[in-house]
């Protein structure tokens, strides 16, 4: 089976739409008869990732690869890129603003809780450039 | 339980009616939605006093079957048109959420995890 590839832009403008991306991924994986906890992992990661970036970087895109066993996804932005990574990585360190609080997000958990869900996690980041998270699911036999 | 026994327990209002015989075997209460997507559980209900469509989307990625709206809170038609779409059932108690999670708890709900 070759691979299956699935790009999205994801708009920075619009709060209440960001996850369409991840649902989407989530339901082609799903009719792909792929096993629930990969699928939630992939969901949860990409959707934490998803939400990163529009509150963050005004949006950017996502491409996803599917392979038979595992999941690539690589989310794009040109955001501000992020100054220190191993801060941010810190369960409870945000730098989210108060109005992305009162939705539900900005606890400082959005990374490590992508971390926790994917088996590899790598970071691209540059200052005033950009972003690039590239995340790896691995689909194990449930 | 089933999302029915929630629905009487918690004196609530369907407000979205999903598959109301879909088994519930864990609760989660939080209005930080990254708090809720770090807790993985099988069939579990959320309740929330946050409404936006976001709590929709979080509830969709754990494949959740139920949200609850503690204090009376009411989603608009955005958040009920999304939960219909993914099959989600959406109920409104008057109760706040320290009870809620009480009363949900007294009847045999458990967060799913030892701490």
């Amino acid at each position: 089976m070759s691979n299956i590839h699935l790009h999205y832009e994801v708009s920075g403008e619009d709060f209440t739409r960001a996850g369409e991306a991840s649902g989407s991924v989530k339901k082609r994986l799903k009719a792909l008869g792929y096993n629930t906890d990969a699928i939630r992992r992939v969901a949860i990661a990409m959707y934490e990732a998803e939400i990163n970036m529009v509150i963050h970087a005004e949006g950017g895109f996502v491409d996803v690869d599917i392979f038979p066993d595992h999941v690539e996804v690589l989310l794009s932005d040109k955001g501000p890129g992020i100054p220190d990574v191993e801060k941010a990585m810190q369960e409870g360190f945000s730098t989210a603003p108060d109005n992305v609080r009162n939705l539900g997000f900005g606890a400082g958990m959005g990374l490590p809780n992508i971390k926790k869900y994917t088996d590899d996690m790598r970071i691209e980041t540059e200052i005033g450039k950009g972003t690039d998270l590239y995340l790896t699911v691995k689909v194990k036999e449930a | 339980m089933v999302v029915k026994d929630i629905i009487d327990i918690l004196q609530g209002e369907v407000i979205c009616e999903g598959d109301l015989n879909q088994e519930i075997k864990t609760a989660c209460g939080s209005d930080m939605m990254s708090d809720v997507l770090a807790f993985v559980k099988d069939q579990s209900v959320l309740l929330t006093g946050l409404v936006n469509p976001q709590v929709v989307r979080t509830a969709e990625m754990m494949d959740m079957a139920c949200i609850v709206f503690v204090r009376g809170k009411i989603p608009d038609d955005s958040i009920i048109s999304l939960a219909q779409t993914r099959g989600i059932t959406l109920i409104k108690t008057r109760y706040r959420m320290f009870t809620a999670c009480g009363k949900l708890y007294e009847g045999g709900l458990s967060g799913g995890t030892a701490v």
